[in-house]
């Protein structure tokens, strides 16, 4: 049974998209067959962070406007043998993502992938609600800061009544992944901690990922983290939370500032 | 205890759980408003209906703000009123 999995926020720039690169990827090495969709029109960045820029012909308002055909348009990952990307379109506007051509494209995509996951844009427009539309499952990606979380309510409060699942009286299934996490100012009290924010928004906890180089570095050679520094603290935490996304159990790492300071103190030492 | 000890170390105050505190009175707020009309759009066009039946109104001209406070919350009505309002009641009498 394929599932479309959406990865939204509200807020810009808290990681939608190499959250998006880093599951696909992720759920790709367990074995699943995945798509990456980009519904950022206008704005397009999956293609950047997937490396798979140049090799862009066709994208999803072609599909959705009949002008090509699925296989035409999906891009085949070049490390991963199960994952493709259906880039946005660079040129046209949102207005040209219609709910029914939406929903065709999605339809077919379940027809040929196990995971379809949804880049969406930030911002609660027609991008946005396009791709929660049609979602199983909605990855809610937040930053420890006030306006995040305040999106990131606003955004479930979307996926609660705006959805095809929530107007047939289903629901959809969210998860809060808290991206930029930085131990040692949550440890100073600067940071709203884990507890608080789950509170707050009232949903389960996908995974914690740490701020970290590993995330700008990956997306400078477009690759997604799970693959660039598989070993970072970054990529293994992206990797648990796709196999909590299989259902697998899987203790939660909160990510301490241990490191840093033994860091820290080796630095000084070799100094 | 840790996080507590560093604080007292340093001689500062957490700033989290002011955010926490801010966050959990706006998104009870904001929860309960999620579907409802927006309430100073219909006071302004009810407002700007009243007053346009004796007076020439600008609609632009009419500001109508809200503030909400711990206990009580002011609602500013600004109406912007031309200067020849005086002369065109004098008309109508």
């Amino acid at each position: 049974m394929a599932k479309v999995l959406v990865v939204t926020s509200g807020k810009g720039g808290v990681g939608k998209t190499t959250t998006t690169a880093a599951l696909g990827a992720a759920l790709a090495q367990r074995g699943d067959k995945v798509v990456v969709v980009d519904f950022d029109v206008g704005l397009r960045n999956l293609d950047l962070v997937m490396g798979a820029e140049r090799r862009v012909v066709f994208d999803l308002i072609n599909v959705v406007q009949g002008v090509a055909k699925l296989p035409q348009a999906l891009i085949k990952d070049k490390r991963l043998e199960n994952l493709w990307l259906l880039p946005a379109s660079q040129t046209r506007d949102k207005d040209a993502l219609t709910e029914e051509g939406v929903g065709k494209v999605i339809d077919d995509l379940r027809s040929r992938f196990d995971w379809v996951i949804c880049d969406s844009p930030a911002g609660i427009e027609r991008g946005a609600s396009m791709a929660m539309r049609f979602a199983d499952e909605a990855v809610i990606v937040t930053n420890p800061e006030v306006s995040s979380v305040r999106d990131s309510d606003r955004i479930i409060g979307m996926l609660d009544s705006k959805t095809v699942r929530a107007e047939k009286g289903e629901r959809v299934e969210k998860h809060i992944l808290i991206t930029r996490y930085d131990p040692s100012r949550a440890a100073r009290g600067e940071m709203l901690t884990i507890d608080d924010i789950l509170e707050i928004l009232a949903t389960p906890l996908l995974g914690i990922i740490p701020e970290s180089q590993d995330v700008l570095k990956a997306s400078n050679v477009g690759t997604p983290v799970t693959l660039s520094n598989a070993d970072g603290a970054p990529a293994r935490a992206y990797i648990d939370a796709a196999r909590r996304l299989c259902g697998d159990t899987v203790p939660m790492q909160v990510p301490t500032e241990r490191k840093r300071f033994m860091d820290r103190l080796l630095r000084r030492r070799a100094a | 205890m840790s996080m507590g000890l560093l604080r007292l170390l340093r001689g500062k105050k957490a700033s989290a759980p002011v955010a926490r505190e801010r966050l959990q009175i706006l998104l009870a707020h904001e929860r309960g408003m999620r579907g409802q009309p927006d309430l100073l759009g219909v006071l302004r066009e009810e407002i700007l209906a009243v007053v346009s039946k004796h007076v020439t109104l600008d609609p632009t001209k009419v500001i109508v703000r809200l503030e909400r406070g711990d206990d009580v919350s002011t609602l500013e009505v600004d109406i912007e009123v031309p200067n020849d309002f005086e002369r065109k009641k004098a008309a109508v009498a």
